[in-house]
């Protein structure tokens, strides 16, 4: 059995330990947000933030998560109540066809609590894991920054482990 | 997704012996880091049925400073790396290898040694570890060994680990004195998120007009990462100017053998990798 | 008072807050209870007849469920323009990725497991990998000369116009396959209830499928039923396919007697289903010293693959749009579309029009070395405006905003600055980089080529129901695109209502009537002319009841009442009705090949790298006419979107073929822009309405991915020196040019 935090409610998973975080999710815990775009971590749209970090949940078998935290794109908002930063995307235009946004709000939410800089050149670094085939990314990226303005900078930029 | 979770098993070893034992004691056991590229094969079908040691409890996700330089432990990421004070203020041609990794996602997850034990002859990081001229260290079932990265790596996705034997940590030597300049340079497929088409790495020390050391390195125009031993040699002791930067460029061949694949061309790969050398000889 | 327009406001997107919550589901996100999973073994040789198919003794197949061509109860036949692509095949395989049968298992790793344990003998034959050996007949493919299709245009006097010209300028060029690369792979799931086949996926053409089941299956229109699911990107690539893996989901699902999803992975996405047709064009063109053109001889050849498939269609528009937006009296388009043993070519955003365009862009820079005059004077002597009569006859009446467009580009890109100012700096040696910026200008018609709306005659109808609901009924998917968006804020507008009064049924062919494909750049305009209309027969009818337009919900719920009586709603269908003043012969290819075109213009500013041959683009900026900007922010997400998609196109994308099959299969090796490889894009929007256009629009689909290649292309040239007549503009072609004469 496998324990594991995700989207801030302890769970459990009883099955193949080598299954990967992405079918957990959504064959498990039915979070169908992330989705499977190439299933070689070149896409994106299967970024989940695991301990806050954006990650590939298709290159990580869930044993690798047991006992850390796992943020999906249904921990950000509903329909009804929108986060800021969906909110910003659904007002400019961020999503078209829909396929890559989860991945892409949850890397851009990691890039904004991390304490990324919210200009145009970070933020297009921090998305550069995630395609988008819609949008040519603009009204992303101006999405982003809206949401950006005027949110807290957080107090210190994160450190690494050393 | 063509792999099948349940044919695998899998191993979480809590101590270095524990691991090598388990995968000595399995030739076709997987040894498992970050998973950025174990994960890609097992995704297309290609690993069902192995068992996978999984290495990510082992102790080694640490940087140190010993008295012969910095050490970076196995399981560091290239995340933990690009973001680290000493790598960036002492390495920093490291540091900017692994910003190019992949993207933030990739980053995160891909680590040091599991990059090497891949040896893909693309590896980012390759070539300013072989500019620093790092040393791999090993542990195995017969104990520790240090291995210049020049040796470690033995052909397209080949090293010398033996059975059980795994990737500790790697030590990058202090340098003797400062470089004049130093140049880490990555052509890939596109802007980001991309393989190398042509790596570059490139340290120089210039001491009273004239080359007093230089160490080139280029990753993705051979088996594996190459030092051009040919123009260093010619180099050293010379005056830099446009004319021996160009001489020492035209013995670019004698160290790399590039080859056309679905990426780019050999052509192509010696070209614009002659263009980023003379580039950096000449300071521009 | 009627309510605000919407139309003209960058309305909210319908669907925007379940796909930003992760609530919105698409085929693989969907619980089907019970589904097992579906495979597809495919060919692996290029060419050949199949002698015997076996199965591993050693493979439990009882799991498992087995559908070869003997199970197709109805025809043999992905039903589209002709019928002679098999669902699977049968005797004779004409391509690596042909289907030749199917698997369902419970378990989707079991499934792939079982694949690998069939084998298939073939008796190879010689294949024709290439349009060129198509074109040499050294095999015949299809019938005698391995041609699909032909067209031919002429005007005026071609031996005429050459005799009056003092340049005669040349050129040939080239443009690859190029793959839509949605996001969301294909995907598709079958099961039958109470006699009706259903299939939900991922698909552009709700309508295309049902067709195609129909004659597959041998079963009555009312025993199938076709709903889309949210779906990941369209861009062509889910045009016709689609019909293909429904087929198989259907087979499988029947023979099962249970739910079948099949879910492609991306490098069987890649390597079987639909790409751009790759193409060469070549261009003798005439002109006199000041730069008029007199003549222009155009000849085109496309690679459609192995089957017919679309290939007459997009060769039609390729052809259609060969000259560019510009007036010439004596032309003449020949155009081919060849047969190769290499998976089937089909629809992607600008369907020929790319191809052709790219080619008779990039010709100014060619004909503007020979005449000594720029590119930019060439192109304003020529361009299309009121009065200009196109190749096949058509008068151009209305709408025409390329000279607007190109004067903005021009404007808004400094071009004539830069042009003069990148001349000196390519001149210095000491820049690391050398800069260039080039134009295109070019037209896309909108709707279905020709009678193509006639023959399509669709029907698009509004509803009110007794509770009070407006529903809009439309067989167009939303891809992306903003369709939903677009027809609530379009009906809303007709009706003098609210926006969000207005709901938009999922495309259900049991629910929706059949409004055509999602394609061409018709939806807005066509589709979307056809929504107005219904909601005015609605608006209409409620004046006729209540004599005003409802103001509230509560009158609304009164009107719809009283409207309604019994029923439980009212319908309002309309058919599509071609304008009196569009004329077509199909026969000789004359006369209003498109009711109206859409217009851009587009400058590409971009730097490359001295040492290295790498482009990066530093700013694209482009105006585009689409008559009427229904919703402003959607219009600007297709423009730049499908800019990107051009530039991609333009500069990384290359599908490598290999023995008749895609070696970069991968995402990997198949590279998209990336955010970092997008530059920053100026989009400006120009507005000369059309007339027959719903609220004055044209189409905006397509045009985008017309523009970016001969830009960049042009670009490079006054970067470089050179004219690379190809694309994608790689560092490896870049410096393999540089090694080249200087050709300016």
């Amino acid at each position: 059995m496998i324990k594991l935090r995700v989207n801030g409610k302890p769970r459990m998973f009883r099955g193949a330990p080598f299954k990967r975080l992405l079918d957990v999710l959504r064959e498990d815990f039915r979070l169908t947000g992330a989705k499977e775009g190439c299933g070689e971590g070149e896409c994106g749209a299967c970024t989940v933030l695991l301990d806050g970090e954006p990650v590939n949940a298709c290159l990580i078998p869930v044993c690798q998560a047991a006992g850390r935290r796992v943020e999906t794109v249904e921990a950000l908002g509903t329909p009804e109540k929108l986060s800021k930063l969906q909110a910003s995307f659904l007002e400019r235009g961020g999503a078209q066809c829909g396929i890559c946004t989860p991945g892409m709000l949850v890397a851009a939410r990691a890039h904004l609590a991390s304490g990324g800089r919210p200009d145009d050149a970070s933020v297009r670094e921090a998305l550069a894991g995630n395609l988008c085939r819609c949008t040519g990314y603009q009204h992303i990226v101006e999405s982003v920054l809206a949401a950006a303005k005027g949110a807290k900078k957080p107090a210190k930029a994160k450190r690494p482990r050393a | 997704m063509r792999g099948d979770a349940r044919s695998m098993r899998v191993l979480a070893p809590r101590t270095p012996a524990e691991a090598s034992r388990a995968l000595a004691a399995d030739p076709r056991a997987l040894a498992l880091a970050g998973g950025t590229d174990v994960m890609v094969s097992w995704n297309m079908g290609l690993l069902n049925g192995r068992t996978v040691v999984d290495l990510s409890r082992l102790p080694w996700r640490r940087v140190r400073e010993t008295k012969a330089g910095l050490e970076l432990g196995a399981l560091c990421t290239h995340a933990d790396l690009r973001r680290h004070p000493d790598v960036r203020a002492r390495f920093p041609l490291l540091a900017e290898a692994c910003a190019t990794v992949g993207a933030a996602q990739i980053q995160n997850r891909g680590t040091l040694g599991g990059n090497l034990a891949n040896a893909s002859p693309a590896g980012d990081t390759f070539p300013p570890l072989a500019a620093y001229e790092a040393i791999v260290r090993c542990v195995g079932p017969t104990g520790r060994r240090e291995v210049p990265l020049a040796a470690f790596f033995t052909g397209v996705k080949r090293t010398l680990l033996a059975p059980g034997e795994l990737i500790e940590s790697v030590l990058l030597p202090a340098p003797p004195r400062p470089w004049t300049r130093s140049l880490f340079r990555k052509v890939g497929t596109r802007a980001a998120q991309a393989i190398s088409k042509t790596v570059f790495a490139g340290l120089l020390r210039v001491e009273k007009g004239a080359v007093a050391d230089v160490r080139l390195a280029f990753g993705s125009l051979a088996p594996t990462v190459r030092r051009l031993k040919a123009a260093e040699e010619f180099l050293r002791g010379r005056r830099l100017d446009a004319e021996a930067a160009a001489r020492a460029a035209d013995l670019l061949g004698l160290d790399v053998s590039p080859i056309d694949d679905v990426r780019s061309t050999r052509e192509y790969r010696l070209a614009a990798s002659r263009g980023l050398l003379i580039r950096f000889l000449k300071g521009d | 008072m009627a309510a605000m327009a919407s139309v003209g406001t960058s309305a909210l997107r319908r669907e925007g807050p379940e796909k930003l919550t992760g609530r919105a589901l698409y085929l693989d996100d969907l619980d089907v209870p019970g589904a097992w999973h579906g495979v597809t073994v495919r060919a692996g040789v290029p060419r050949g007849r199949i002698k015997s198919v076996s199965f591993d003794p050693s493979f439990p197949w009882k799991e498992c469920v087995v559908v070869t061509a003997k199970d197709i109860p109805g025809k043999n036949v992905v039903t589209l323009i002709e019928p002679d692509q098999p669902l699977l095949a049968d005797g004779e395989v004409r391509h690596r990725e042909e289907p030749i049968l199917l698997i369902a298992h419970p378990d989707r790793a079991k499934a792939y497991e079982a694949r690998s344990r069939v084998t298939v003998e073939y008796e190879p034959l010689p294949p024709v990998l290439s349009l060129e050996d198509s074109l040499s007949v050294k095999e015949k493919i299809f019938k005698d000369d391995n041609v699909f299709k032909s067209f031919l245009i002429e005007k005026g006097d071609l031996k005429g116009g050459f005799a009056l010209a003092d340049f005669v300028v040349e050129g040939e060029y080239r443009v690859p396959h190029q793959e839509q690369a949605y996001i969301e792979n294909n995907a598709m799931a079958a099961w039958e209830k109470d006699g009706v086949l259903t299939v939900t996926g991922s698909l552009q053409c709700p309508y295309y499928v049902v067709k195609a089941l129909k004659v597959l299956l041998g079963r009555d229109e009312s025993k199938v039923r076709v709903i889309q699911t949210v779906t990941g990107g369209g861009f062509g690539g889910k045009e016709e396919y689609p019909s293909m893996i429904a087929g198989h989901a259907a087979l499988l699902a029947l023979k099962a007697k249970r739910p079948v999803k099949i879910v492609y992975d991306r490098h069987e996405d890649m390597a079987a289903t639909t790409k751009r047709h790759p193409a060469v064009v070549r261009h003798r063109t005439g002109l006199t010293k000041d730069g008029r053109l007199v003549a222009q001889d155009v000849d085109v050849v496309m690679d459609g693959g192995a089957y017919a498939t679309l290939s007459a269609v997009v060769l039609s528009r390729g052809t259609l749009h060969a000259t560019g937006p510009y007036e010439c009296p004596n032309v003449r388009v020949r155009a081919r579309a060849v047969a190769t043993n290499t998976p089937p070519n089909g629809a992607f955003r600008g369907f020929g029009a790319p191809q052709t365009l790219f080619a008779a862009e990039l010709h100014w820079e060619r004909i503007s070395r020979a005449l000594g005059l720029d590119a930019l004077t060439l192109r304003r002597r020529n361009l299309y405006r009121e009065g200009s009569v196109t190749a096949t006859g058509q008068v151009l009446r209305e709408s025409i905003g390329a000279s607007e467009c190109l004067d903005l580009v021009v404007k808004r890109s400094d071009y004539e600055k830069k042009r003069k100012d990148y001349d000196l700096w390519n001149a210095d040696p000491a820049k690391p980089t050398w800069r260039g910026i080039g134009l295109s200008v070019c037209h896309h018609g909108a709707g279905f080529t020709g009678s193509g709306e006639v023959y399509l005659a669709s029907r698009a109808a509004v509803a009110l129901t007794r509770d009070g609901r407006i529903l809009v009924l439309a067989a167009s998917t939303e891809i992306g695109q903003g369709t939903n968006t677009i027809f609530a804020q379009m009906a809303a507008d007709a009706l003098g209502v609210p926006s969000d009064w207005v709901e938009v049924e999922t495309p259900d062919t049991h629910k929706v009537p059949d409004s055509g494909p999602t394609v061409a750049s018709r939806t807005t305009m066509v589709v979307g002319g056809l929504v107005r209309r219904a909601a005015l027969e609605l608006k209409a009818a409620l004046d006729a009841e209540g004599g005003r337009v409802p103001k509230t919900r509560a009158d609304l719920k009164k009107s719809a009442a009283a409207l309604c009586g019994r029923e439980p709603l009212r319908r309002f269908e309309v058919r599509y009705e071609k304008p009196p003043e569009i004329v077509w012969d199909e026969g000789t290819y004359r006369g209003d090949a498109y009711g109206v075109y859409s217009y851009a213009a587009f400058a590409a500013d971009l730097e490359i790298d001295r040492a290295t041959g790498e482009v990066r683009v530093r700013k694209a900026t482009t105006a585009q006419d689409i008559g009427r900007a229904v919703n402003p922010r959607l219009a600007e997400g297709q423009i730049i979107g499908g800019c990107a998609q051009g530039l991609g196109w333009a500069l990384l994308e290359e599908p490598v073929y290999k023995d008749g099959v895609m070696a970069n299969a991968q995402l990997t090796n198949y590279v998209i822009p990336t955010s970092l490889d997008a530059p920053p894009f100026d989009v400006t929007i120009v507005e000369r309405p059309y007339s027959r256009g719903p609220f004055g629009a044209k189409g905006v689909g397509e045009l985008p991915m017309d523009v970016p290649a001969p830009a960049v292309a042009a670009a490079v040239r006054h970067a470089t020196g050179r004219l690379i007549a190809t694309i994608p503009q790689t560092p490896e072609r870049i410096l393999a040019a540089l090694a080249g004469p200087e050709d300016a």
